[in-house]
């Protein structure tokens, strides 16, 4: 849809610069249709394939040799284990490190999502809105189910603040209830948002780069690898910023502390 | 008022919004600085946090330019 409307949205600005939100754009590799549904194989679902097979490759591949004093591929699987483990431990608790393999999967995957986005001529998945949303949606289900498990109707607890005067409970109540609701929104736009803005900008400083040309263009693409470091630093901190986020609302699950 | 010119004044003011994430990071990472200078062996124990916070300072703005892109490209 967005889409869509972008290229409408060029036409109308009557601007000679290349589209930046051409990069979004979803083509159907293998289109196909079951039951009316489409759910054709997309550059998307391409994108996503690579990046598990990757993940899967990488992990699989630098454990092999299992050696006591590990080589350098060995190490950067034994770091990132360790770094999402302590993640984890300190976020949660050692209650928490039974829910360790979900966070370690989804932080590898939102990370190798962005920095394949980071590719040029890739696709970003994390740059749609439906896919970082069905990830929060899932992880705020998960985390819900979990509460409420855990802890039965006294989960309800987590929306009622100790230490204030009952007079405000009724306000805080409402507001505790909504800022618990919109969790997964803000979870699934932080990260959406992030990665689309990023590579809209760099896309349009791109531009300027080609559009100065040889002589005046050195500048702006001085300017642009900065900004490309820059966004590599902002593909790997959005991706722990939605692992730490999620260990955040597990530990509110798991241990109720307000 | 031409209503695209209204729909492009309307991105314009809602991109404002990356005012408040501009000063949102700048005082995340002064009072960082500020702390780390007083004690700095206490500074890396919070860097995480540090991270933390500039990422949704950051965010916050970035809705601000969704609702830009929105009024932009959906409407």
């Amino acid at each position: 849809m967005v889409e869509a409307h972008a290229a409408e949205g060029a036409a109308q600005g009557g601007s000679h610069l290349p589209n930046p939100m051409h990069q979004f754009e979803i083509e159907r590799l293998i289109p196909l249709k079951w039951f009316g549904v489409d759910a054709s194989f997309t550059n998307s679902a391409l994108f996503m394939v690579i990046a598990a097979c990757l993940i899967t490759l990488f992990t699989v591949y630098a454990m092999h040799a299992r050696a006591l004093v590990p080589s350098r591929l060995q190490s950067v699987a034994e770091i990132s284990y360790e770094f999402v483990a302590n993640m984890v431990r300190d976020n949660v608790g050692t209650a928490g490190m039974q829910y360790f393999p979900f966070v370690f999967t989804l932080f590898m995957f939102v990370l190798a999502l962005n920095m394949l986005g980071m590719l040029p001529y890739s696709f970003t998945v994390t740059s749609h809105i439906i896919v970082t949303f069905a990830l929060a949606a899932f992880i705020f289900l998960g985390v819900t189910l979990i509460g409420f498990i855990k802890h039965g109707a006294k989960f309800l607890k987590l929306f009622v603040p100790s230490g204030i005067p009952v007079v405000l409970l009724p306000l805080l109540v409402v507001i505790e209830v909504i800022s618990y609701l919109t969790r997964p929104l803000s979870l699934s736009v932080r990260l959406f948002a992030n990665m689309m803005a990023g590579h809209t900008m760099l896309k349009v400083f791109g531009a300027f780069v080609v559009a100065l040309g040889l002589l005046g263009g050195w500048a702006p693409l001085a300017f642009m690898v900065v900004f490309t470091a820059l966004e590599v630093l902002v593909a790997f901190l959005q991706a722990y910023v939605f692992a730490i986020l999620t260990c955040i609302y597990l530990n509110d699950a798991l241990h109720m502390h307000h | 008022m031409d209503p695209s010119a209204a729909k492009l004044i309307g991105a314009g003011l809602a991109s404002i919004a990356l005012v408040g994430a501009g000063v949102g990071i700048g005082t995340i990472f002064g009072n960082y600085l500020q702390g780390a200078l007083r004690n700095p062996s206490a500074a890396p124990g919070q860097f995480a946090n540090l991270l933390l916070g500039f990422a949704l300072a950051e965010a916050t703005g970035l809705f601000g330019l969704v609702v830009a892109l929105i009024i932009l490209f959906v409407f």
